[in-house]
């Protein structure tokens, strides 16, 4: 089978929303969240992250785990770029409850009201809450 | 099941992934590839030492597709295909090469 066979027979193209609402450390919920996003990546879907609540804690610069006993995993993020998913969005509320900026990412990402995350979310085919 | 190298007793994984990446030296890198009957030469080190820095840069192993992609940019386009890769890890480049490298066996990979 050639490659653009196989392209056909990958069929449809969906629209995947991750929405990220928990601290990094704690739970398991991040972690896994991006290792979904980077095993997703090869099917070649369209995926947008979404960070919301205490998820905009993840992208966060700066993390160290020393004490916790994780691996800090926040350089992953940088990753994402080169599994083409490019699409990083941080609900402005939360962000601005934290105290925290754009400039405070490890990533660019795309800051969005309350209203934008709302057309966003209508605007997709999937979407996976971790 | 553990490897000795060097003396030193080194744990590794159902799979033979080394179990601490920290633990890593080059002389593990020779032993795990003569198991497989590889000889490294210049180019799988080449390879294994593009891992080891995009590991400690990103705290992951590349998918195979993403790896192919990175050594292109960094190597040149006639080391940045599967073809030459596969060559040189003929288990599945991101596979062995991970393994070799002391690295946890890619995401996604199973």
């Amino acid at each position: 089978m050639n490659e653009d066979e196989m392209m056909e027979e990958g069929g449809t193209i969906k629209k995947f929303l991750y929405v990220n609402r928990r601290a990094p450390y704690g739970s398991v919920y991040a972690l896994e969240s991006l290792e979904v996003v980077l095993i997703g990546a090869a099917f070649e879907q369209d995926v947008s992250m979404a960070f919301v609540d205490d998820g905009v804690y993840q992208l966060k610069k700066g993390q160290d785990t020393k004490d916790v006993d994780m691996k800090n995993f926040s350089p992953t993020y940088r990753a994402l770029e080169m599994y083409d998913v490019e699409k990083l969005y941080v609900d402005k509320a939360s962000m601005d409850a934290r105290g925290l900026t754009e400039e405070d990412f490890v990533v660019p990402v795309e800051v969005l009201s309350t209203e934008q995350l709302a057309e966003l979310m209508e605007d997709q085919e999937v979407i996976l809450s971790f | 099941m553990p490897i000795e190298v060097n003396g030193k007793t080194f744990e590794t994984d159902e799979e033979g992934y080394l179990a601490n990446l920290n633990e890593w030296e080059p002389d593990l890198a020779t032993v795990m590839a003569k198991e497989d009957d590889c000889e490294l030469t210049d180019n799988h080190w080449e390879v294994i030492n593009f891992l080891r820095e995009y590991y400690d840069e990103y705290q992951i192993a590349p998918a195979v597709r993403v790896l192919t992609k990175a050594i292109g940019k960094k190597l040149g386009k006639d080391k940045g295909n599967s073809k030459y890769l596969y060559e040189l890890f003929p288990y599945g480049p991101a596979k062995q090469a991970c393994k070799y490298a002391g690295l946890p066996k890619p995401t996604g990979c199973v």
